[in-house]
């Protein structure tokens, strides 16, 4: 496991050509990955709850969990809660499929974070509309990284 | 003024009993949410590597097809406390040996199996899954007068000028520690939780990384794995954390 | 040998909402990081996450390389019967690992 000379100067060569990669999600790759999963229906701000924290240590773990408010009845719950980000190369997380045997519209997970930006979480109903909740999170750059 | 001097001399004396421990854990440093993640084992990835460890430790291997539990039983008893006596003399090669080495050469001597790799993901485990049976436990560096010359090496290391920067390990963890390094809080480097789950590295890692990790930082030749150098280094830094509690694993930025 | 940490209530009420926490050992490689040789690493990563409750899709999910390696989830479901939990992982190249867990509802 030792770095020879070479390596780190191809790891050196290879962390610059990272830094001028261009693909990149941004707000409007974000808009489509979200129309893609409402299927372009209007989104609603509330009854969804976004627990992340505003500043994160290291953005290559980053818990967060998402509360829906819904009573969570076979006539009334929440099927998919999805969430996306407007920085990491791709705009898409991760989506839940959530069922009425889910009891509570409640989800946890750690993800990646590319930079500082806002975060989405937006939850489908069983009636077809559609509710959001955005956050904010700055990410620091760890000071020694290795590779 | 004699008596005030005198006064200030029996203060300045009197005070390192009073002071409380003025050394801190990495683990102190951290924020909520990775402490959070540290704290309970289901949430900690650093316990992926641990459950890895057992199922290694309880597999018969080798030339000799034993496994470590053939020898020494059950972990939890036989291994209570040994990670927190790390690095010891080795009677046989009258040198240091940390505990990677230690279970490299169980791995080779007594199991005739191939020498894990350093940072290999059998050698991690297992030491996470050994180092864990020590957790909560005071770091208890061995009482052996032939262990000297290596600490007084490691403290040496850990005060020299290195790299191209001209930095020392003791720059920033002793005189800044506290302080920032960009946004990241500059810890006091004791080794009290490895190997442990990085989430820059987005794995489990010993703290011979942690010091290759640093050297690079430093732009200076990182001490090879299990050198005499990266043992010195630790045993020094084991001995300035005796007292500590192990939170092997611990889960850092 | 790549493996999980399920949270799985030891015993539970039934009708009660219980907290499943899964911790899977995986790389997530994204696909977008260089390695030593400046070649892009290929993707691995776990693409679907499925938990069934005797026999029954509770939850699912979808991941994509924004998640972390060692992707924990967690989520709840109504304790309704003893039986067994099954959770499986697929990954970007459809491989599969399966992992149970036995659930009691008194």
């Amino acid at each position: 496991m030792n770095t020879t000379r070479r390596q780190f100067t191809l790891l050196a060569a290879g962390a610059s050509i990272a830094l001028v990669t261009p693909a990149r999600a941004t707000p409007e790759k974000m808009k489509l990955a979200v129309d893609a999963f409402t299927g372009g229906k209007p989104v609603k701000e509330g009854r969804v709850k976004f627990d992340i924290s505003l500043l994160v240590e290291n953005g290559n773990s980053v818990p967060l969990s998402v509360l829906v408010d819904s009573p969570m009845t076979k006539d009334n719950h929440v099927t998919r809660i999805g969430i996306f980000n407007e920085k990491n190369p791709l705009p898409d997380v991760a989506i839940f499929n959530l069922t009425p045997r889910s009891g509570r519209a409640q989800v946890a997970t750690r993800m990646r974070l590319n930079d500082t930006q806002f975060i989405t979480a937006i939850a489908e109903m069983s009636d077809g509309t559609y509710f959001s909740a955005k956050s904010e999170v700055i990410v620091t750059m760890p000071a020694c990284v290795e590779e | 003024m004699n008596r005030l001097a005198c006064l200030v001399v029996v203060i300045g004396m009197a005070l390192p009993a009073f002071a409380q421990d003025a050394r801190k854990s990495g683990f102190d440093y951290m924020g909520p949410d990775t402490q959070a993640m540290q704290k309970d084992d289901l949430a900690n990835p650093g316990m992926l590597s641990v459950l890895e460890g057992e199922t290694l430790w309880n597999t018969p291997t080798g030339k000799a097809q034993k496994s470590c539990a053939a020898c020494h039983g059950d972990a939890t008893q036989s291994m209570k406390g040994v990670a927190a006596r790390y690095p010891a003399m080795d009677d046989k090669t009258q040198s240091a040996i940390d505990l990677a080495g230690r279970i490299i050469q169980c791995r080779v001597e007594r199991q005739e199996a191939p020498a894990p790799q350093r940072e290999g993901r059998e050698l991690l485990s297992l030491s996470a899954f050994v180092g864990r049976q020590s957790r909560d436990m005071p770091i208890s560096p061995p009482q052996d007068a032939k262990l000297a010359a290596t600490r007084a090496q490691g403290a040496a290391l850990y005060s020299a000028r290195m790299g191209q920067l001209n930095f020392s390990c003791a720059q920033c963890h002793d005189d800044n520690a506290g302080g920032h390094l960009g946004a990241a809080p500059i810890p006091q480097a004791h080794p009290n939780g490895y190997p442990l789950y990085r989430l820059e590295w987005q794995s489990l890692g010993s703290l011979q990384r942690r010091f290759r990790n640093c050297m690079s930082g430093m732009r200076a030749e990182p001490f090879a794995a299990g050198s005499t150098e990266a043992i010195a280094l630790e045993a020094f830094l084991m001995e300035r954390a005796a007292g500590m509690k192990l939170e092997t694993p611990a889960v850092r930025p | 040998m790549a493996r999980a940490l399920i949270n799985v209530p030891a015993k539970s009420k039934r009708g009660e909402i219980i907290e499943i926490k899964t911790l899977m050992s995986h790389p997530m490689e994204t696909g977008f990081r260089p390695g030593m040789d400046g070649q892009l690493i290929p993707r691995d990563i776990i693409e679907k996450f499925v938990c069934t409750y005797n026999g029954e899709v509770v939850f699912s999910a979808q991941l994509h390389p924004a998640i972390t390696a060692n992707p924990f989830i967690s989520f709840t479901t109504i304790a309704t019967e003893s039986g067994t939990l099954v959770f499986s992982w697929t990954d970007n190249k459809g491989e599969t690992q399966v992992q149970t867990a036995s659930i009691q509802v008194e």
